[in-house]
């Protein structure tokens, strides 16, 4: 398990990003609390859900202030969305996508799905062989091909600057309170990934992880001690 | 559970020197630098995937939100105002000044013999709603040809009538939002005069940008070569008082 130099300064610029990203939008949600669907929507009335306040110590600045939050929010919008483009060409160009992250026919297969299920919750994660097995495939796509890009195409869909060229963005997805809406749930939705992917590297090595994501080098990662691995005590899926 | 708990107090120990690096930073001299050239970057990243006069969507009449709602100043008291609006706003004069050739100074019903313009547009208020109205007035080009803008100016200041917490209401935008063609000064909302709430008798419309730039009350606007004069300096009263960004097209 190797991790390039181009996966891991985009990593870490990313973590940086994203979480000022995630605190400060939080700080801009409590300026107004409600979600609509639509073009329009400013009375709780109208709206499909009424957002809890979030906390300071959830936001930033730890205090209310959308000026400030909207400064923090525009200033690391720019390396998140430039990160992504980045990794992305990245991924493309030194076959990091083609070897590691699509998917093979083989790995569709009903069974083959139930069986990597069913060895994800025996806390087992050798890999055997692959880099990465099918349903980390399937989150890192989510990830990738859906939530990451939907938060740069919701942010674009919602700065009144860019609907000027980008109406049929907005129109795609369903107006601009629409965007709105996505924009906040796909936040959420990454934030679940983070604290899914943390708990599976504190679980799986957690040194040798971050070795591996900083320096580079090989790290293979290790079961948790509670893990029953089908090999060790021999009775099948 | 020994592992998580550290784990926790790790995280929020980070987080918590997270905050006070972020407050730290933002209040600094760098800091309030590094914003305003954020803003400079979108607003240059915007422009430059944006033809110049390209249009905000204009939406069609059973679009129109069933009320527009107010906000900011929604009933000033200030100056006489209340008496304009008991008047009908009869005696209510809008000035273009500044670096023109021919300073006007003009009645409402001056205003209302100009060609006008009438768009469905929707509203983005910095908070994040959204209302659809239908404006119409004349674009602030033709204002802005009938004095002769002269070609110093850079950038157009919306003079207002209403008082906030800290002073005068207003705000500016440069050259390229001021002749396009949805900039307009707005008297009628969806057919019918503006109401007080909506910046009664003029407001300007800046279809491109967030609702803080569309300076209600109008009084009058001026031409100016630069910003730095006008009120704290910063191009405009949330600008100068709320630390919010210049360009408000994000």
């Amino acid at each position: 398990m190797r991790h390039l130099v181009s996966t891991r300064l985009w990593h870490w610029i990313n973590l940086i990003a994203i979480v000022i990203l995630f605190m400060s939008g939080l700080n801009i949600s409590n300026a107004h609390p409600y979600l609509y669907w639509g073009n329009w929507g400013f009375a709780p009335e109208q709206a499909w859900l009424a957002v809890p306040r979030f906390p300071g110590w959830m936001t930033i600045p730890d205090f209310y202030s959308l000026a400030k939050a909207r400064d923090w929010h525009l200033l690391m919008a720019l390396p998140f969305a430039f990160g992504l483009l980045f990794v992305w060409i990245a991924m493309l160009w030194n076959g990091h996508f083609r070897r590691d992250l699509a998917t093979r026919k083989r790995e569709w297969r009903w069974r083959a799905l139930k069986a990597d299920v069913v060895q994800h919750l025996r806390f087992d994660f050798g890999h055997e062989g692959g880099k990465y097995n099918f349903l980390q495939k399937l989150a890192y796509a989510g990830v990738f091909g859906v939530l990451l890009p939907g938060m740069i195409l919701t942010g674009l869909a919602i700065s009144p600057g860019m609907e000027a060229t980008l109406w049929w963005l907005v129109d795609v997805l369903g107006g601009r309170q629409s965007a709105r809406s996505i924009h906040f749930l796909f936040a959420w939705a990454i934030f679940g990934f983070f604290v899914l992917h943390v708990a599976l590297v504190l679980l799986t090595g957690p040194i040798g992880h971050l070795r591996a994501m900083t320096l580079g080098g090989d790290h293979e990662p290790t079961n948790p001690p509670f893990a029953r691995p089908r090999h060790e005590n021999g009775d099948s899926a | 559970m020994s592992i998580l708990m550290k784990r926790r107090s790790v995280l929020l120990g980070s987080g918590a020197l997270m905050l006070g690096a972020c407050s730290k930073v933002h209040d600094s001299k760098a800091g309030e630098s590094l914003f305003g050239a954020v803003d400079d970057w979108h607003k240059g990243l915007q422009r430059s995937l944006t033809a110049r006069n390209a249009l905000a969507p204009e939406f069609a009449l059973e679009d129109i939100s069933p009320f527009f709602r107010g906000n900011g100043s929604t009933d000033p008291q200030n100056d006489g105002y209340p008496q304009q609006v008991a008047e009908g706003f009869a005696n209510w004069r809008f000035t273009v000044g500044g670096l023109v050739e021919r300073p006007l100074s003009l009645t409402l019903d001056q205003i209302m013999r100009l060609p006008q313009r009438t768009q469905i547009t929707r509203h983005d208020c910095v908070e994040g709603w959204s209302a659809i109205g239908q404006w119409t007035g004349p674009q602030l080009s033709t204002f802005l040809d009938l004095a002769k803008v002269k070609d110093a100016a850079n950038y157009i200041v919306f003079r207002c009538a209403d008082d906030y917490t800290q002073g005068r209401y207003y705000e500016s935008i440069d050259m390229v939002d001021a002749f396009h063609p949805q900039t307009i000064i707005a008297h009628r909302l969806n057919g019918e005069p503006l109401p007080v709430r909506n910046g009664a008798p003029l407001r300007a419309r800046v279809e491109r940008q967030l609702g803080y730039k569309h300076a209600k009350y109008l009084t009058g606007v001026e031409a100016v070569a630069s910003l730095d004069d006008i009120g704290l300096g910063k191009g405009g009263y949330w600008e100068d008082h709320g630390g919010y960004q210049w360009y408000a097209g994000m």
